[in-house]
Formats: C-alpha cells, structure tokens, sequence
C-alpha cells in the first residue's frame, strides 16, 4: 500500500506508532451515579444534587442503563465482556473533582480486547485495517473549570460531573495520522448506530488523548512515546500527529533519545507543550470503590444484548456493496449517515434499483439536507416517494435533469410524483414515432452538421441532438433520441 | 442506686391512650439533656424549637386521630456524623464547622416517618476516629456519667453518655472499629452495630466505607429491637444495603434462647484482658449457661491480624472519603493561599485535627505506589481470612460471646498521646466490622471502682435478631442494664 501525502514519515527511514484513548459521553438520561438530568448547555450548576456535588454523606448508585450501553459498545466491537466487573476510585485533587477521587474502573474493566475495523480512501483506493482495542470501561465526567478572563479568579460548572463518560483504549496499531483519524471517525460512527452518544466534539461528548512513538521501519519494538492530551477534534488529532510525529522524527534523526512527557496541543499554533513530566507522572492510588457491590452481567443478559444489537456500519458497507452492488463511495457516504442509510433502505422498499435510488439519495437528498442543515428524515420528501421519483426517472418518464424541479415540488407535501410532472408539463417523451419525425426534421434542416457527422465528427452528432431536444422543449428523451439520429443518419 | 425501665416503647401507647402529650415527652428530655449536659459535654447543639414545633405537630395529628408511627413522640439524638437538615453536620471537626446538610439521612427520614423527634446532636471523636471522644475538635472531651474524670469511650461518646444519663430517647451511633459497642461498653448502655448493609448509610459522613455502619446506644436490647425495626432495611440510595427481608425484631426477642449453642473465642480472652472485666464476662456467660445456652470453645486464628488489618483498610478508605473537605467545595479555605496546590495544603492541615491527619498519612501511604500491595492488598486478603474464621465458627455455633474492651472507662488524657495503646482499646471490636457480622455490648457489671463492663455478641451476618435476642434473655434475668450513673437525670 502506498502512503498517502499526510504521512510524515513518508520516504523516511521511521515508522509511527499510534494509540488512542477516545473518551465518549453517553447520553443516558440520567447521570453515572445519580438522577440528575444529564444535559449539554445548561445554566452552569443547575444539573445538580448532592451525590455529584459529592456532598458528604452522598452515595453514588450505578446508572442501570449506562452499564448496558456500554456492553453494547464492548459487543459491537467484539470485546469479551466481563461477568463480574466493578469500579474503582481514582484519587487526585482537582476544583473540577467536587469528591477528590473520581469513580472509575481499574483492574476489572466492562470490555476487554475487541477491534474496530475502519476503511478509508488513499491513493491506493479504498483502505480496509482492523484496530485492535485494550479495553472499554465506564467511569464519571469530572466537572468543567472556567477560568475568567481579567481578573484572577476561576468558577466550576458541575453540570458534567457525573456524566456517564465511556473509555476506550485501543491498541497501538496505527501508524499515520490518516489511520487514527479513520479510527476515531469509525468509533463515532459506531457510537451513532448504537444511539448511545452525539460523540460531538465540539460539545465535548467525544474527546481524545493520543500515544505517540517512532521507531526505524521494519521494527516491532515499542520505544518511548508521549502522551498528548484532550484533542477535541478529529482535525486537531491529525494535526496533533502530524506534528509530534514529525518532532519525534527530527529528534531520533539527530541520535537524541526521547522524554517521555505528556503534552498539550495548541491547534492555533499547531504545536505541542509539555503538561508534565514522567515523575510528576500522579499516583492515582486506585482501590475498589467500597460504596457500590461489584457488578454481575448474567450470561442471559448478555445475549439479549447481543441479539438487540443494531447492523454495524463494517457489515452495512459490506452489505451495501455486496449484496445491493453499490460502488464503495456511494455505500460510504451512505453508511456514515446514519439518517440517510435508512432514508435509502426504507426508498428500496418501494423500488428496489439500489444503485439508481443511493445516487440520488448521496446527490439531491444530500445537498438539500446539507444545504438546510437537517437531516434527510426531516426534508419533507419521504422515502417512497423519493423512490417514486427515481423509479419515473428509470422508466423514461421525465428526464435526470428536469427530474430535479419535480423534486424540488414535491417537497413539503405528498403529492404523488405522476401528478407533479404533469403539472410542471415535464413528462418525457419517449414515443419512438414522435421522436424520428422530429429527428427527420432536425436532419432536414441541418445538412452541413449531418456531412460532418458522415465524415466522423462525433461532435455534430452532439449537435443534432441538442436541436432535437429542443425542438420537444427539453422533453424527448435522450437516450432514445441519440439512438434514432444514429440510425437515420447510418452510423 | 437509682434504677431505670425502658421506656421508648411505651411512649407511643401513652400518647394514644391520652396519658401524654407529644410536647411533655419533649420538654421532659430536653430537661434531662439540660440537666447532665453541662457536666458531660455530651451534644453538640440541642434542637429545642424545632424538637417543640414537631411535637405540637404530633400532638394535633393525634388529636384529629391519626395513626401515630412505631415510634411516635420518641425524643432522638443524632451523632454529629449523620446529615440532618436540621443545624449543622460538623462529624467534630473544624474542617467544616458550619457545614448545613441540604438533606436528612435516611435514618433519620425513616425515624420521622415513625414519627420520632430529634432533638440534639452528640458529640464524637473527629470524623469517628478515636475510642475516648477526646478527639472532638468542636466541642472537646465527653466525660463518662459513672465518673466525670473519665472518658466515655468513642466514638459515640456523646450518644453513649446520654443514653446512661437520661432514659426514654433513641440514640442514633455509628461505629466503624467499635464506635458504638466500645463507648457502650464503657457507660453500661446497650448499643448495636449492625450487620453490614442491614442499616443504610446514606447521609452518613464516611469515615471508612466497607466497614461504617450505623446503630443505636439503649437502656435495653428491648429498645435496641425496637429502633432497629424502624431504622433497618434495604435503601435504593444506598447500593450496599441489603435488600433481605427485615426481621420481626420485637417479636424475635421473645423467643426462648434454651438450646442456642454459644461460642467462646480462646483468641477473645488475652492476658491483657483485664482482670475484672474477664471476672464480670465469666460471670456473665455462666447467665447464659443458667438459661440454656450451650456454650464451648470455638477458634478464630486470625484474631490477631485484626487490628493492624483493620488500622489499614479503615485508613486506607478514609484518605480518600476525606479528600472531598479540600477547601474548594468543602470546608475550611486558607486565607491567602498562594496557587492552588497552597489552598489544598493549607486548608486540609489547619482544617484536620491530628488523629485525622495521622490516619489520612496512613492511608494514602498504603495505596501509594510501592505499598499498594505489601499494605493494603495484604490486609484486604487478611480481612478475607478473618471473615473466614468467622463463617467456619457460625457453623459450629449460633453466637459468640466475648468481652467489649479489653478494659473500663480510662481517665481523660491517659491515652491521647500514644495513639498505639488507644488503638489497642479496639482489638475485641474491629472483627465484627472486618467480617460485616452484626456485634451487641450489654452491661454485665460493674468494677469494684464502680466503672461498667460490656459484654459482647457476635452474630452470622443479618441475624442481629439473634444477638439481640440473647441480649434480651440476659437483661430479663439481670438488672444490670438498669443500674443508673451518679450523672442521671431520668426520674
Ligand atoms: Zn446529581
């Protein structure tokens, strides 16, 4: 496989190694350990009682629904899950951490192994490479420091604290900035199917720590990596890559050993500062959480999980290029919209031309959905009738282009796609009679362009063409109208 | 010598039956708090008006015919650990002097819902760390009714010391090492721990988790049975409190105790016992044999390991249950402090007393990297083997009988300074919370210097109906529970 432009390590002699820990908010209706509501963009400190003020004398109670979702998660990334699992406490001081510790999962994760199977284009095509993971496990949000501008103060919104907050370690498996990029986009894409998080990054629902290290091609040792922390966008952990890989290169390339560090990003400036050092490296001085018994995932529950388990975008892509034949960009632009995928299955219940329906579905639809932002669902076409409009297409009932302003008519209302076309007065004529006579004319009254067609020139055929179509105001079909000016004219 | 009935069961039938009013019961233990108070520095705020209001409220559902609670018009006293909505919640410690629960306990919501009325709060030992309550950073010494010059035991002093001076009121304790048993031991009450998870911790200031359990100090196990009837039982705040059926506790009691088969610990009976209290607990196992209780030898090996183990398990925890009082949410901030690892620092050490921090050093030295497994995963396999001891012996045996404390009330000051010898006070208590077994202390004597010996029962787990029962049978046949000290206010 070739490498794409994006690789630093390109023509060197070095090879990256690249794991990442994504952590993922769910959107359980109620916070980790209470029932707060759990909410983006409240009023700071509004989303709070005493279990996540970590009042004292509070006691923390496992969120039922957060455990399934994250077996969920663990399942569909074929992850091993635990029978008996339980949580730990993570002690360090932070204003954020209202008790001094947060509720985590140390020895005993809900998740172990499992892999993340992502594809994305190069120059090479398209790209299949399976991620491996370390682990998945649940533990709390901490709460958000705001820092005031002027004067030397800091306030803490605990609205987050508490919020179900899913990590996910994967092995050191990838090796560009491309690979974890299509990683991370993979385990978003997962997390949307399986309806358990927006993993929206601005909003913070899906935030990513990177480990980076370099080492001579053809080598499988690991060597020393760093560390950078809380990248919040799938360009800045690209950039992020994309500059630390570079550094690391320039540093073994002058001999000189790398410090393993933890690191910030700074997307303005596009470089890294170091947060801390190994030995300021926290002891987190991790024990079994004595306020919540361990947890038992009976072997039933876990099947009926599994079986309640939603197509996964790997096996929808395969399906769609396999079973329906579609080319692999129309099955993946479909399939990383998780609305438009179903708005295209639900089309094919009405007209089966899988084909026909995902171009139309990843053109018009698309564009119009983008161009409102919402989402194909909400456009006011449904999916049958949208099928209906491609069937007409198919069948030479009104032409690709004119096929456009019926659609545009059509939405908002349910009229069915017959009435519309007749209506605009965009029914495409397809009646072989009609047409010859008006090829006949065409050809009559164009001699010079018909000798040139008799000497070669493809371009004239073009041209007869156009003065057929438009003599039948766009109407004729033509297919059939480039099939008699052939057979008219002998060639 | 003046002698006492218990009395907080017969306060509901006098209501009823229109001997009393709500309101008398009231000003009559506000009389007795006010009366002993003084000398014994046993509470930390007395709720007088509040307590006045509740029982005019009371007294006017009565009126209207009202079914009253199990235990309505019952005074309460609430350890200054356990959250009330009512004052403050200081657990004796200048790390939060003013701290104002916004929420009631479960205990406590569950005794007003029977309709008791609280009425103070007791002093304690700091964060219920200490056997004396000399360690009470807020109010300072508790002094034993039987002696003034004498501590009370700890933590639950200030609940001990009430419960022997007044009569008709509940007394609410927690102990964590011997926190009730050892200060009941001391002021010839009757207090129960019991079993793990039988009463909910919820709104209880954690000192250390897996071993904290709260409980009542009484006149008599009668009234014991009676509070823990009302308190017991499974809460959806609380993911450690068992959800087993709650016993019949007053009916339990009345069963014969004539063939139950009592174990006698080898391990439980030192040379450091004192002479006196082995004379009072032998004679008061003989009581037993008079009833029918067989008695025979049973064998806990790992007795010995018991309170180093639980020295680090209960030190362990507590570093990080007190990590949340850091003078950022919580607590006493440091004027001044210059950065925040300063505000931590400073607020955390002028906010502590010393035995709080000795054991926060303690505990976060244990799960410090490099110790974590030497420290505190050893005792947490040692505390394993301790519960095991206990399993193997209630195989054998129904109960197990053994003294409280290795010794009487010891005078204010001659333990304070060597924190080793205080900690020694407790080697006949910590196993009951270390094995999660239920643990009554009853009087059974007193020393020639008139100082009061506890006797102790240990039952399997979730039968504290059993130890109360045997408890119960005792006091049927002695008098000792209804001895009263020189400091008694009752009538
Ligand atoms: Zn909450």
């Amino acid at each position: 496989m070739t490498k794409s432009k994006s690789d630093p390590t390109d023509g060197t002699p070095f090879e990256a190694v690249i794991g990442l820990e994504a952590h993922v908010q769910l959107k359980t209706r109620s916070k980790m350990f209470c029932g707060c509501e759990n909410r983006f963009g409240a009023e700071p400190n509004t989303l709070v009682c005493p279990v996540c003020l970590g009042h004292p004398g509070s006691l923390p109670v496992v969120n039922r629904q957060a455990m399934e979702w994250a077996a969920r998660v663990g399942l569909a990334c074929g992850c091993e899950i635990a029978r008996f699992t339980k949580f730990d406490r993570k002690n360090y001081y932070y204003p954020d951490l209202p008790k001094g510790y947060q509720i985590s999962q140390y020895d005993l994760p809900i998740c172990n192994g499992g892999e993340v199977e992502v594809h994305f284009a190069n120059d090479s095509g398209v790209v299949r490479r399976k991620i491996g993971l370390v682990r998945i496990h649940l533990e709390e949000d901490a709460g958000k420091n705001i820092h005031a501008e002027a004067r030397p103060e800091s306030w803490v919104d605990l609205n987050r604290a508490g919020v179900p907050l899913l990590e996910i370690v994967s092995k050191p498996d990838m090796h560009t900035p491309e690979e974890a990029g299509a990683y991370l986009r993979m385990l978003r894409l997962i997390m949307l199917y399986l309806g358990v998080s927006d993993c929206n990054m601005e909003e913070g629902t899906l935030r990513c720590d990177v480990n980076i290290s370099v080492r001579p091609r053809g080598s499988t040792h690991l060597e020393t990596r760093t560390e950078i922390k809380n990248l919040n966008s799938f360009t800045h952990v690209e950039n992020a890559l994309q500059h630390e890989i570079t550094r690391q290169m320039k540093i073994k390339a002058r001999g000189e050993k790398i410090v393993q560090q933890t690191l910030l990003f700074d997307p303005e400036k596009g470089e890294t500062r170091v947060m801390r050092g190994k030995e300021e490296a926290h002891d987190y001085r991790y024990f079994p959480e004595p306020d919540l018994a361990p947890w038992i995932f009976s072997e039933e529950w876990i099947e009926s999980l599994r079986k309640s388990l939603p197509e996964m975008p790997a096996v929808r892509l395969q399906r769609f290029q396999g079973a329906l034949g579609l080319s692999p960009y129309h099955a993946d632009v479909l399939v990383r919209d998780v609305v438009m995928a179903e708005f295209f299955e639900e089309a094919l219940e009405t007209y089966d031309k899988a084909q026909s329906v995902a171009n139309w579905v990843t053109n018009v639809v698309r564009e119009e959905s983008n161009a409102r932002g919402i989402s194909a669902k909400e456009i006011g076409i449904s999916p049958a009738r949208l099928a209906g409009l491609v069937r007409a297409i198919d069948e030479g009932k009104v032409s690709n282009q004119k096929a456009r302003d019926v659609f545009k008519a059509m939405l908002g209302n349910t009229r069915a796609v017959a009435e519309v076309i007749g209506e605009l007065g965009l029914e495409q004529i397809s009646d072989d009679s009609f047409i010859r006579n008006a090829v006949k004319e065409v050809i009559g009254k164009h001699p010079g362009p018909v000798e040139d067609v008799k000497k070669g020139k493809e371009n004239s055929i073009n041209f007869l063409v156009g003065q057929v179509m438009r003599q039948s105001k766009g109407k004729a079909n033509p297919g059939i109208v480039l099939k008699l000016v052939k057979e008219e004219l002998g060639v | 010598m003046t002698t006492r009935e218990a009395s907080i069961i017969e306060i509901r039938d006098s209501l009823l039956a229109g001997r009393t009013k709500a309101v008398e019961v009231i000003h009559e233990a506000l009389r007795q708090i006010r009366a002993v108070d003084p000398q014994l520095r046993a509470t930390s705020q007395i709720f007088q008006e509040e307590a006045l209001a509740r029982a005019e409220e009371l007294d006017m559902k009565l009126k209207k015919g009202e079914e009253p609670g199990l235990l309505a018009g019952v005074p309460f006293t609430v350890k200054d650990n356990i959250c009330t909505r009512t004052g403050t919640t200081t657990a004796a410690s200048k790390i939060i002097p003013t701290f104002r629960a916004p929420y009631d306990a479960t205990v406590v919501l569950k005794l007003l819902a029977a309709g008791a009325i609280p009425i103070a709060k007791t002093n304690m030992d700091e964060f219920g760390m200490g056997s004396s309550t000399e360690n009470s950073a807020t109010v300072g010494p508790t002094r034993n009714p039987w002696r003034t010059t004498h501590v009370p035991g700890g933590s639950s002093g200030g609940a001990a010391a009430l419960a022997a001076a007044t009569r008709g009121m509940l007394h609410l304790g927690s102990d964590t090492g011997g926190s009730i048993r050892q200060p009941a031991s001391y002021c010839g009450v009757t207090g129960i721990k019991p079993s793990y998870g039988r009463v909910s911790r919820y709104g209880l200031l954690a000192f250390a988790s897996s071993l904290d359990q709260i409980g009542v100090l009484q006149s008599s196990a009668r009234e014991c049975a009676a509070a823990l009837s009302v308190i017991a039982g499974r809460d959806p705040m609380d993911s450690t409190s068992a959800s087993r059926a709650v016993p019949h506790y007053l009916g339990e009691l009345e069963r014969d105790v004539r063939g139950l088969r009592l174990g006698i610990p080898t391990e439980y009976f030192p040379d450091a016992i004192d002479a006196e209290v082995r004379a009072r607990v032998q004679e008061g196992i003989d009581v037993f044999r008079r009833l029918g209780v067989e008695t025979r030898e049973v064998s806990l090996p790992h007795t010995r390991y018991a309170n180093p183990t639980y020295v680090l398990i209960s030190a362990a925890e507590a570093s990080s249950n007190l990590a949340r009082y850091d003078g950022v949410h919580y607590g006493h901030r440091a004027r001044n402090p210059q950065g925040l690892v300063e505000l931590y620092a400073r607020s955390r050490a002028e906010g502590f007393g010393a035995e709080v921090k000795r054991r926060i050093m303690v505990g976060t030295f244990v799960l410090s990297a490099g110790y974590h497994e030497a420290f505190y995963n050893k005792a947490c396999k040692v505390r394993k083997l301790i519960r095991q001891d206990f399993e193997s012996a209630f195989k054998e045996v129904d109960a197990i009988v053994c003294p409280t404390s290795p010794v009487t009330a010891f005078p204010i000051g001659a333990k304070i300074d060597d924190p080793l010898k205080l900690y020694a006070v407790d080697i006949l208590t910590v196993p009951a919370n270390l094995a999660t077994v239920p643990g009554i202390s009853f009087p059974c004597g007193l020393t020639s210097e008139k100082l009061p010996v506890g006797l102790q029962i240990y039952g399997r787990p979730f039968e504290d109906h059993t130890v109360l029962r045997l408890a119960h049978a005792f006091q049927m046949t002695t008098k000792f529970h209804l001895a009263a000290p020189p400091v008694y206010a009752g009538s």
